[in-house]
């Protein structure tokens, strides 16, 4: 009764939820990401919400549906640290790729929110392996800084972004000191210059109209980035170079408020002590092995593993959009850090550290206090798994996003079934299947 | 891909080599030799030697032995370089034993398609040597003559298992030129690493990569691809021409190194590996090549191949593949997770392929990805099954079936001892032999080779 009285409220509130049936996912293993993984544990779904996790025994109050998940894993969505979700329908065709803009006035005044499409393809194609929410970060266009990204639920019809301004992205290093004119040096002193200048402005010193003309910045990126300043978001700053990550290090005693998140960080663990005494998550791929490039000399696949052993915080994410690597593939991603820690001389993950660097981690470094755990009062953002989430073999079963079941259709398991090995083509063309 | 910092556009359109960035050098004149043609191959002939070995048989282990069989407990003895046997059991005399219980042996894993050596780490400008951009028919450059073999991807490959690897031109032009066979044994030189034997192949391209290189980007020819198609076929036809006034010719013909590659295809002796992503175009390709009397060994990445996987079979052309690559540009629009096992449920010849530094060095993950995702759209396929899109399929493709790419007495033993099962994400290659020679052992740090490039760097091969 009053679960139904709750969901009116919310349907009077705008256009949102429908009623939903309560559920209680029985038998699977449950990963909580709070603790040890339940064996036949049982999961408790209503309105949106889990409002019970419990072994094997746990009572199912008769409204709630009894879904049978013996021999399959459940566990909390997966959370991309960072991804492209959304922003991009076909990366290499400039109409329909909404994540850098080079020739634009403003930088860091700009919100990625504004351009995410939740009928992008990439949200269906993400959810159907399992991604609920994710982290979405702009490209540098023509500056160091990208702009403000944002953090997206992927449930089917999701409108609103879960954070539209969740964090600011700079960029240093080889690719800073190019955009900023050639060195490192001038990177170095085009970021500080901009958080000065919104600093000046934070502080209100000047007219208005002076700080309009002695600004190096344009005057919306100076306001946007009054934000970082005054710690309403984090700063990301993509650096792999450790001697790059020392001195990125030195930004939050030079700014107070400042809240700083490195990004790839591919040298991190050879300043891994350094990172965690400073407090600073990390949000990197976790695959680069090769000395790739000159700041990445130092590449390696026990970078993860070594920043977690060293007390860093540490989230998976695809910084690039690349289809190298894709952040449906995230789990893939972690599993091979739990493989590291096996091959002799390797540094790698525990399964549940593993898991937890695309689900929870990445969920309070971005301050998600609804996502990556399986615990009552979470979001219900629940993924069956036929097995071991982070084998290659594995897939969801079910995907629920805030208590509802998703489609795990997309473009790609329609085309799939259009195309099937041994169709029939003598009647007519591929294009009358649906 | 190239990079991983490079700008995302860029980088995206720079895909695997394809890449369309780098320095835009006036082409050289070609030299003006006359005379007859020597022997364009032996000139360039492999240097390549096996290192020592020893008789080794692996025993009770788990084997897929790269043609679609399987055997369970069973044993493997190589020595000399070559497979002795396979079965329940082998003769152990005089060799080394290794226990495999609870571990898989495997065929090494052959990559068609690869960049290593020619974009190598560091991609740095002075790097940027897999396109010859500066014309997009280039029949005469040979990838050979690029690969840098101080390159650390291959110590990255041969850590996951790639023991053969083909190393290609760049898809910026319509004849990108000529493709080598390595055996993934560092070297000195290139020529150090070719395989003896192994054909050369003739890489070309179709689609967007070389209208955008030449029409978007220097306003020439080929601009669209109905231009490519017109240009590639004026090629041909111009290499038919050639042959015919070299069959003519009484005395010793001006040499002509595009010529000869192209002639090289028409005889059958260089086999073209087709970097093609949408099925009307691969049809249009097959098309061309039946107008001029060629054969498509295999179109790569080719996206769309399970739109026309009869196509493909009817004509014995192989799809190499990416598991689940999709999205980067227009033409890979239509990538579904069940390319390789729907051309291979079809009864084509189905290859995981990498083009990608990092790719290369988990091409058993992504077959076992691309297996499970067929498995579920209803597939029965077999996991050894599925170990032939790694093993004797790029073999073929690459003509080297005689040689490598399955477990079979008198070839080359180039083998993997897996950890587990290799389509788990949990396994890794403990040993890998080429040749009979143990050039990779997860446990011996003297067994992991270091390029001299990552020498007293701060990685120093991903072993610090």
């Amino acid at each position: 009764m009053k679960a139904v009285f709750f969901a009116l409220l919310l349907a009077a509130a705008g256009p949102a939820l429908a009623a939903q049936e309560d559920i209680a996912l029985v038998g699977g293993r449950v990963v909580t990401n709070g603790g040890a993984p339940i064996d036949n544990g049982v999961v408790l779904i209503s309105d949106g919400v889990v409002v019970g996790v419990g072994p094997a025994g746990t009572p199912v109050p008769s409204r709630f549906r009894r879904i049978d998940t013996t021999g399959k894993w459940v566990t909390p969505g997966i959370v991309a640290g960072l991804s492209q979700i959304g922003a991009a329908e076909v990366a290499g065709e400039q109409t329909a790729n909404d994540l850098g803009a080079d020739k634009a006035e403003d930088s860091a005044a700009l919100m990625l929110d504004a351009a995410l499409n939740p009928a992008d393809s990439s949200l269906a194609v993400s959810r159907a392996d399992g991604v609920t929410t994710a982290v979405v970060g702009p490209a540098p266009g023509s500056r160091l800084f990208a702009g403000q990204g944002a953090v997206i639920s992927l449930a089917a019809g999701s409108v609103n972004a879960l954070r539209p301004r969740a964090f600011q992205y700079v960029v240093y290093g080889e690719r800073g000191a190019q955009l900023a004119g050639g060195s490192r040096s001038a990177a170095w002193a085009e970021i500080t210059n901009a958080l000065e200048e919104a600093q000046a402005v934070q502080q209100g010193r000047g007219t208005p109209r002076d700080q309009a003309r002695n600004l190096r910045i344009t005057r919306n990126d100076a306001e946007a980035l009054t934000l970082v300043l005054r710690s309403a978001q984090p700063l990301l700053v993509r650096v792999d170079r450790a001697s790059d990550i020392r001195q990125v290090l030195k930004l939050p005693s030079m700014y107070p408020g400042l809240q700083l998140v490195l990004l790839s960080a591919n040298e991190g663990w050879m300043v891994a002590d350094e990172i965690a005494r400073a407090g600073v998550p990390v949000v990197t791929l976790g695959m680069n092995n090769r000395p790739d490039t000159f700041e990445a000399l130092g590449a390696t696949m026990s970078n993860v593993g070594r920043l977690v052993a060293a007390g860093v915080k540490v989230a998976l994410g695809t910084p690039d959009l690349d289809a190298s690597f894709q952040p449906r593939n995230l789990p893939h991603y972690a599993g091979n850090l739990v493989a590291q820690g096996r091959v002799p001389g390797g540094v790698g993950l525990s399964w549940d550290q593993a898991f937890a660097a695309i689900s929870r981690a990445p969920a309070e470094i971005f301050g998600l206090s609804q996502q990556g755990q399986l615990k009552p009062g979470a979001s219900a953002d629940v993924v069956v798994w036929s097995g071991d989430p982070l084998e290659l073999a594995s897939a969801p079963e079910q995907v629920f996003i805030r208590g509802e079941a998703q489609s795990l259709e997309s473009r790609q398991t329609r085309l799939a079934r259009r195309y099937l090995p041994g169709r029939d083509r003598s009647q007519l063309p591929e294009m009358y299947r649906r | 891909m190239l990079g991983g910092h490079v700008i995302v556009l860029a980088g995206l359109l720079a895909l695997g080599g394809c890449a369309t960035t780098g320095q835009n050098i006036a082409a050289p004149a070609g030299p003006a030799l006359s005379g007859s043609a020597p022997d364009a191959e032996s000139a360039f002939a492999s240097t390549y030697r096996p290192w020592p070995g020893v008789a080794t048989v692996i025993r009770n282990v788990t084997i897929y032995d790269g043609k679609g069989g399987r055997v369970d407990g069973g044993a493997v003895r190589f020595e000399a370089g070559k497979v002795v046997a396979l079965g329940a059991s082998v003769n152990e005399g005089g060799a080394t034993l290794i226990d495999g219980a609870g571990k898989w042996v495997t065929p090494g894993i052959i990559d068609i398609h690869s960049h290593l050596g020619d974009y190598p780490s560091p991609g740095v400008a002075a790097h940027q040597d897999g396109n010859e951009i500066t014309g997009p028919v280039r029949p005469e450059v040979w990838s050979v003559h690029s690969v840098w073999p101080q390159d650390p991807g291959f110590s990255r490959a041969l850590a996951g298992g790639v023991t053969v690897l083909h190393v290609l031109p760049g898809s910026a032009n319509l004849f990108g030129g000529r493709g080598t066979t390595l055996k993934n044994v560092y070297g000195r030189t290139a020529e150090d690493m070719m395989m003896p034997g192994a054909p050369f192949s003739l890489k070309m391209a179709c689609g967007e990569n070389p209208k955008r290189v030449y029409g978007s980007g220097k306003g020439q020819m080929p601009g669209t691809r109905m231009g490519n198609v017109a240009m590639m076929r004026q090629t041909w036809a111009n290499a038919r021409d050639y042959q015919a006034r070299l069959k003519a010719s009484k005395g010793p013909m001006k040499r002509d190194l595009q010529m000869e590659t192209l002639a090289g295809v028409l005889e059958g002796r260089i086999l073209v590996q087709n970097h093609c992503y949408r099925a009307d175009e691969m049809a249009n390709i097959i098309a061309m090549s039946k107008e001029f009397g060629y054969k498509v060994s295999a179109f790569h990445h080719a996206v769309e191949a399970y739109k026309i996987a009869d196509l493909l079979k009817e004509n014995g052309i192989c799809a190499a593949l990416w598991a689940d690559w999709w999205g980067f540009k227009m033409e890979s629009y239509d990538g579904i997770q069940e390319n390789l096992p729907f051309v291979h449920a079809d009864g084509g010849c189905a290859i995981t392929h990498s083009d990608d530094a990092d790719g290369i060095q988990r091409l058993n993950q992504e077959t076992a990805k691309a297996l499970a995702n067929g498995r579920r759209m209803g597939m029965t396929i077999r996991d050894e099954e599925a170990w032939t899109w790694v093993a004797i399929n790029p073999a073929k493709a690459l003509g080297i079936a005689d040689k490598v790419g399955s477990l079979e007495p008198g070839k080359q033993a180039d083998i993997v001892l897996w950890s587990g099962n290799p389509l788990s994400v949990y396994s890794r290659p403990e040993k890998v032999w080429v040749d009979g020679a143990l050039l990779y052992d997860t446990n011996d740090p003297a067994r992991r080779p270091v390029s001299d490039f990552e020498l007293g760097q701060p990685g120093e091969g991903d072993r610090k």
